[in-house]
């Protein structure tokens, strides 16, 4: 299995809500807090090295 | 006995030998350099198998304060087949349940102990001082070594076929010949210095104090870990029970800690009552501030010079991989320099010390440096998502398996050694050409015994026989070994397991079935075993020429 990149989530407008809603009023040092927590949650669900690898080498391509 | 004993306290008696008369150089086979518990080690394993050695150590005591502490299991079984084993066991704790603190609260509860059916636990607890005093004492009462203290290398001269040593002693420097020598120096190797040698690779900017701490306190034996406690915040602290009522602290302090500063006792006295409370009643037995670094010499033999333990490589304190590789390297080195020095295995043998041990070198670099990363992250991004991590392992039990306080040392398997024969058949476990042979229990002559007991020293041929004698096949393979016709490179023990007494036969039994299913052994299955129960080659059945070809192999007589 490799990344997927093509749009995959169903609802994408809900899920960004949802992902900007669970930052609500949080500090700026809470909200790395999340981000962390949230990375290692979905690493464990994919549980891909592969998959991992290249989501990390597209994020890390992304940051400007 | 040693109860009465203040091994911390002893101070060996420094002698003059006829060695130091003038005249030529006095040659012997080896010299170690160093009489720490790598070079106490590789000592009596050599002695143990009859070889002389000169042990040179420029200082007249043992080790102060418990430093290395934590003895894994494969030092146990190392020291096991030297006689020493139970005697650590006896004085050390032993331990296997380790706790992780995050803040104010317990996070997870660790067991190491990963199945029964092994004599030795995962760790003992034992100050380094009692270690050492237990191998001094058996290599004082050796013959075949020579303890010299007071006795400082100032000069290493490569010679053809050996080093020439010049040794600083109370009564005027003297030289000696070896035709090998062994640095067990330690992390500033004199012997590595002298040669213009170097050691390379990462310094962590962190300082941690150590303190030797007296008291009577009910905490388990267990090993006790915390990350940003309340009693000394954004740090990490380590507990650990030794001997004597002695605990062990560890305090992070951080890069920019003055370290003399911080060993006065009026600053390291409210540090520990900030841990133990302000009623606690303890003595202040040893402290001390380190640093640390990961690093290792690119090749660990420079002709007739090898080295062992720190000299050669050192890593950092978490996961106990810094005195036991050395103990580790120890027993690679010294069946191989027997073999060498008896014209039985070419010289070239010991470039697979550096092999193997430059693999092991670079497998615990990688563990403890990973632990290091996780206990002192060194970025803001690194520090949130440990910090991350351990939150979620409240309650989560895959972020447990990423808390990193220092994983379980283990031996390396030598996968691409040299001295392997690959498989010709599939096996499961993980009993694979270059591993350490696992444990299990067994019992022999009607006593209860345990399989590595019966292995070590020289080469052993396992013979796996299910319930039943060898049969016809297995029979004449066997006996075409031991033709005397055409004899052996080295000798070979063959040992026999089977399910049941055999009448009248010297066989070793698997009572619980237990040594099989680690080996995943049918009958007729041979394993060849080497001198330091390392696994060399395994066959599904037996046969004389592959027996003959593989032992060659693990000598390096093949290229």
């Amino acid at each position: 299995m490799s990344l997927i990149t093509t749009p995959n989530l169903p609802a994408p407008d809900d899920f960004y809500e949802m992902l900007i809603e669970a930052h609500q009023g949080l500090s700026a040092e809470q909200s790395q807090e999340l981000n962390a927590a949230l990375a290692l949650l979905l690493a464990n669900h994919i549980g891909d090295m592969a998959v991992l690898r290249e989501a990390l080498t597209q994020a890390r391509e992304s940051v400007q | 006995m040693e109860a009465d004993i203040d091994y911390q306290a002893l101070e060996f008696a420094y002698r003059k030998c006829a060695d130091q008369e003038p005249g030529a150089p006095a040659a012997h086979r080896v010299i170690v350099v160093g009489a720490g518990p790598v070079g106490l080690t590789t000592a009596l394993d050599l002695a143990a198998q009859g070889v002389q050695v000169v042990v040179l150590d420029d200082d007249y005591r043992l080790s102060t304060g418990s430093r290395a502490i934590c003895f894994a299991k494969r030092t146990l079984e190392i020291w096991d087949r030297l006689g020493l084993g139970q005697r650590m066991v006896d004085k050390g704790v032993s331990w296997n349940v380790g706790k992780v603190f995050f803040r104010d609260q317990e996070i997870w509860k660790f067991d190491l102990l990963p199945e029964a059916g092994h004599r030795r636990p995962a760790f003992i607890n034992l100050q380094q001082y009692y270690a050492e005093g237990f191998l001094h004492e058996r290599a004082e009462a050796d013959p075949r070594i020579a303890l010299r203290w007071k006795s400082k290398v100032t000069g290493v001269t490569p010679v053809d076929d050996g080093v020439v040593v010049t040794v600083e002693t109370p009564d005027g420097p003297y030289q000696l010949r070896a035709d090998w020598l062994v640095a067990c120096d330690g992390s500033r190797s004199p012997v590595r210095k002298l040669l213009g040698l170097e050691s390379h690779g990462r310094i962590f900017r962190d300082r941690f104090l150590i303190a030797d701490v007296k008291m009577a306190a009910d905490f388990p034996a267990e090993r006790w870990f915390w990350f940003d406690p309340p009693f000394h915040p954004n740090q990490s602290v380590l507990l650990h029970m030794q001997p004597d009522n002695v605990w062990r602290i560890d305090f992070q302090l951080g890069w920019n800690a003055d370290p003399v500063e911080a060993v006065k006792p009026e600053n390291v006295l409210p540090r520990i009552r900030a841990l133990l409370g302000p009623q606690a009643e303890f003595e202040l037995e040893w402290v001390s501030v380190y640093t640390f670094a990961c690093e290792r010499m690119e090749c660990f033999r420079h002709g007739r010079v090898l080295f062992a333990g720190d000299s050669a490589h050192r890593v950092s304190p978490f996961g106990a991989r810094g005195a036991n590789s050395g103990v580790q390297d120890a027993e690679n080195l010294a069946w191989k320099l027997r073999l060498v020095l008896a014209g039985q295995a070419p010289e070239t043998l010991l470039d697979s010390y550096c092999r193997e041990r430059e693999h092991a070198a670079d497998e615990n670099i990688l563990n403890s440096s990973r632990a290091t990363d996780f206990i002192t992250p060194k970025s803001e991004a690194s520090r949130v998502l440990r910090n991350a991590v351990l939150n979620l392992a409240r309650r989560h039990p895959f972020a447990r398996a990423l808390v990193n306080s220092g994983r379980l040392s283990v031996p390396a398997t030598y996968r691409d050694s040299p001295l392997n024969t690959p498989d010709d058949a599939d096996y499961a476990g993980t009993m694979c050409p270059g591993a350490v042979a696992a444990d299990a229990p067994v019992r022999r002559g009607g006593r209860d015994d345990w399989w590595l007991g019966q292995l070590g020293g020289e080469f052993v041929l396992a013979v796996f026989c299910g319930d039943a004698p060898p049969d016809a096949q297995a029979t004449s393979a066997l006996a075409a070994l031991a033709d005397t016709r055409t004899p052996l490179p080295v000798p070979l023990r063959i040992v026999h397991v089977t399910a049941r007494p055999l009448d009248g036969a010297d066989v070793v039994v698997d009572a619980e079935g237990l040594l099989a299913r680690r080996y995943d052994a049918q009958p007729g299955t041979c394993y060849l075993i080497r001198p330091d129960q390392h696994v060399a080659a395994r066959w599904r059945r037996p046969d004389a020429a592959a027996v003959r070809a593989a032992l060659g192999r693990a000598i390096g007589l093949a290229s």
